[in-house]
């Protein structure tokens, strides 16, 4: 074979290896952002990428800060379990999302707590922690179960939502000028106004017009 | 030889490839956008530069109340908008709300409070229902709210930061001229509403 056959020869060989690499199955990556450092990297990147959890995590957390250090030491310990129990529950029996509707409800619930200060007893905020840690962590653990993240990327989440609500709660229960306090309010009704309009993409989007 | 490398080719390309399920796309722009559309009509950054300023000359707790009052009554107005519950005379009500929200911002109108947040509540649902219905095609309606309730917040918080001037003699003229400003281009925006 002469020199320009050899070559044609290994430019072939390189293209069919080359498209078989290309072709090559690999896992499903259901909206999720792969690091590339393992599945609790994943976990991590994928709470600080989404609205829909970062959200109501930080309304909580503010709303336990403004009701003071106690409240702020429950939430910190009880969201971060109920969200991993949650997600477990969601990588086992997990159900098709969008939880839109769960994201506009948290939005508005936590987002109206926070904006009207609202004066509840420790044991309250502790079962609002607890509800919505398991609602939005078994949601995030149904978004997980196609993917290959499994258990270790629910922790990886936790993880950082229990950083994130030490931050936040820590921050706001050590405000004392009444001026920091109105401006942790004002966050609240931002978040309860973003929920409305969610409210109203939904509808706009998926269901019927009024 | 030639063929069965073509036949290996072929079934290397028909091999099941990548699976970008839920592929997330248009979040950034759905932000992006959420962000541009309040300060995209001069109609809309008026009244609610506005409001601000009228906070700052009422004080508190005023000059918190109606910036917090003016978003979520607006994200109503937007939410019906959405879900397709008409209102009539959406401009001129927009147009309304410059001449009224200027004229108090220049004769420094003290209502109560609770008069206060009722007249910049009834016009934040027409400014809602004018505005979050024109997200770009694919981008994400969950940023789009978010960027457009912190652009309206930082409007807000414009006006008031400007309003700190009212503790100065000057500052006080300087607010009730830019008060007759805004009511101006409100009579101008309401004369448009009407001929169009």
């Amino acid at each position: 074979m002469d020199r320009v056959g050899l070559m044609k020869r290994a430019v072939h060989r390189t293209l069919v290896i080359a498209a078989s690499l290309f072709a090559l199955p690999v896992a499903a990556d259901a909206h999720l952002t792969g690091t590339g450092l393992g599945p609790f990297y994943d976990g991590v990147t994928h709470f600080f990428l989404s609205p829909e959890q970062i959200i109501p995590v930080l309304a909580l957390s503010l709303f336990a800060g403004l009701r003071g250090k106690r409240t702020g030491r429950i939430a910190l310990f009880l969201l971060p379990t109920a969200w991993f129990v949650g997600g477990l529950i969601g990588l086992r029996w997990p159900v098709a999302g969008p939880f839109t509707l769960l994201a506009c409800f948290s939005f508005l619930v936590l987002g109206a707590l926070v904006a009207s200060d609202a004066d509840l007893s420790p044991r309250l905020v502790a079962g609002l922690a607890l509800v919505f840690g398991l609602a939005l962590g078994y949601a995030n653990g149904s978004d997980f179960s196609p993917t290959n993240v499994g258990t270790l990327g629910v922790l990886g989440t936790a993880a950082s939502l229990f950083v994130l609500v030490t931050l936040a709660a820590a921050l706001v229960a050590s405000l004392r000028a009444p001026w920091t306090r109105i401006v942790v309010r004002v966050a609240g009704s931002w978040i309860v106004a973003a929920g409305l309009l969610l409210l109203g993409w939904t509808f706009h989007s998926h269901g019927p017009k009024l | 030889m030639k063929s069965r490398r073509v036949a290996f080719l072929i079934a290397a390309m028909l091999w099941p490839t990548f699976v970008w399920a839920h592929a997330e796309s248009g979040r950034a722009e759905g932000f992006l956008a959420g962000l541009h559309h309040p300060i995209s009509g001069l109609d809309h950054v008026l009244a609610m530069v506005s409001v601000g300023l009228w906070g700052a000359q009422l004080g508190a707790p005023a000059i918190w109340l109606l910036p917090v009052t003016f978003p979520v009554v607006m994200a109503f107005g937007g939410m019906l908008g959405l879900m397709g519950v008409p209102l009539p005379g959406v401009e001129i009500g927009i147009a309304l709300s410059g001449i009224l929200l200027g004229l108090a911002v220049l004769a420094e109108w003290r209502p109560p409070l609770w008069a206060a947040a009722v007249v910049v509540g009834m016009f934040a649902i027409f400014h809602g229902h004018a505005h979050g219905t024109e997200l770009p095609p694919g981008a994400s309606g969950m940023l789009y709210s978010i960027g457009f309730v912190i652009a309206t917040g930082l409007l807000h918080a414009a006006g008031i930061t400007a309003g700190i001037v009212h503790r100065w003699n000057w500052g006080r003229w300087a607010l009730r001229f830019s008060g007759a400003v805004v009511a101006i281009a409100g009579a101008r925006f309401l004369w448009i509403a009407l001929a169009s």
